[in-house]
């Protein structure tokens, strides 16, 4: 995934269509932070000057997949496999029914990607009808996290087998790639040379944040702007 | 001697002992356990496929073209040709009046219902590919009656759910990928 920042407006379109396409629950009062549950979220960065040379920007940010060798930072920690990395795709899974909850992974993950169910789900009534059945909805005690929409990989795959191609071939667009109006996310198999998102992995506004950690994340980012370049390290050394 | 006969019965009749306890347990764990853990449960409108030959499997049974699979049928097919009652049969009776005429979906018990976490793929699993449907599902052709519904009362699954090992080993042996997102959602 590539998320182009010089086209964010932030209009936060991705993280809604995230939170309705993956029944991610929320709670009347969501002013506590900590305790919001969100795949994709939208982070404020601005560039610490005052007017006139004050800039600032949004940066989404799903789950990164990290792709770094043997072991993603959650996949490491996860005491009883409910998040592995499938090598074929990199998608890194993440099984509720599996999570036993001890919250490990979200300690490890320095993008704080993932979130905790502090109470089973509740939609308001109307809503229950606008509820995915692709995706199942998770319980109170367990983590869950962006998945890339790997319900519509699946999708892809099984109509990709009805018309006789190959199902490893398929493109699918995840649910917040769809919604940005601004065109700012690609979506795309980045182990394809030619695909968009191999060759805009390669631009030179092109960062991943925290890189020095080696995390190898699977999510990189463009922007023409130095500072934001420049916050994406958190200053690591 | 006398002492050495004594203590021959007396491990005869551990034996006996031993014997009817074992027995004991495995009736215990075999037949009254089983029969405790599983509740019976009949279906709505008695279905026969075997009264059904003459329409094909894939009338009722199809893919979509988006790739889904049809799987049970909605009462809008039945509609198709049981629109009023074609024979004198109960069942086809309480299937016009209570269900078409009403426009009700049957609940039907599915025996090879998965809970709501599992994504399964019929299109990756089809005879072209080497699988049966009677690998997985009951062989309906000359069945007589239905059989009856076992549900788990504490998980509430069928019986006849498949369990995540019988997946995983299929999928190992085939060499298709095991990774969590191929089957759960």
């Amino acid at each position: 995934m590539v998320i182009d920042l010089d086209k964010c407006t932030g209009c936060g379109a991705c993280a809604v269509a995230c939170q309705q396409e993956n029944n991610v629950s929320f709670r009347p009062d969501e002013s506590d932070k900590l305790r919001t549950i969100a795949w994709m979220t939208l982070y404020r960065l601005d560039n610490g000057k005052d007017y006139p040379e004050h800039r600032e920007a949004m940066l989404p940010r799903p789950c990164m997949q990290c792709d770094s060798p043997h072991h993603s930072p959650c996949t490491f920690v996860c005491p009883v496999n409910a998040t592995v990395r499938d090598e074929h795709t990199g998608i890194v899974d993440h099984i509720a029914v599996r999570c036993i909850g001890c919250r490990y992974c979200m300690v490890a993950c320095p993008y704080h990607a993932r979130s905790f169910n502090w109470w089973d789900p509740k939609w308001p009534k109307t809503m229950e009808a606008m509820l995915s059945p692709e995706v199942s909805p998770r319980m109170r005690g367990v983590v869950e996290k962006c998945t890339f929409c790997h319900h519509r990989l699946n999708r892809a795959r099984d109509r990709a087998r009805i018309n006789g191609e190959d199902p490893d071939g398929v493109v699918y667009t995840p649910a917040c790639a769809e919604a940005c109006p601004t065109g700012a996310i690609t979506f795309g198999n980045l182990r394809d040379p030619h695909s968009d998102v191999a060759r805009l992995a390669k631009d030179p506004r092109a960062f991943r944040i925290l890189e020095k950690l080696h995390t190898e994340p699977k999510v990189y980012y463009l922007s023409s702007d130095q500072w934001i370049h420049k916050q994406s390290d958190n200053d690591l050394s | 001697m006398g002492e050495v006969k004594n203590s021959t019965s007396k491990k005869g009749l551990g034996i006996v002992f031993f014997l009817a306890g074992f027995v004991g347990a495995l009736i215990l764990g075999w037949v009254v356990f089983p029969n405790l853990l599983y509740s019976s449960k009949t279906q709505p409108v008695t279905f026969l496929h075997s009264s059904h030959e003459d329409s094909s499997c894939e009338d009722c049974h199809y893919f979509r073209d988006d790739g889904s699979y049809s799987g049970v049928p909605g009462v809008a097919k039945c509609a198709e040709c049981h629109e009023e009652p074609m024979t004198e049969s109960e069942d086809e009776r309480i299937l016009v009046e209570e269900y078409i005429q009403q426009e009700r979906e049957i609940p039907w018990l599915v025996y090879a219902w998965q809970p709501d976490n599992v994504y399964f793929s019929h299109a990756a699993h089809t005879e072209e590919q080497g699988i049966e449907c009677v690998r997985c599902h009951r062989d309906v052709s000359a069945e007589e009656k239905m059989p009856v519904y076992k549900e788990n009362r504490i998980t509430g699954y069928s019986k006849n759910t498949m369990k995540m090992v019988e997946c995983e080993k299929c999928h190992a042996e085939k060499g298709a990928s095991n990774s969590c997102h191929i089957c759960h959602k």
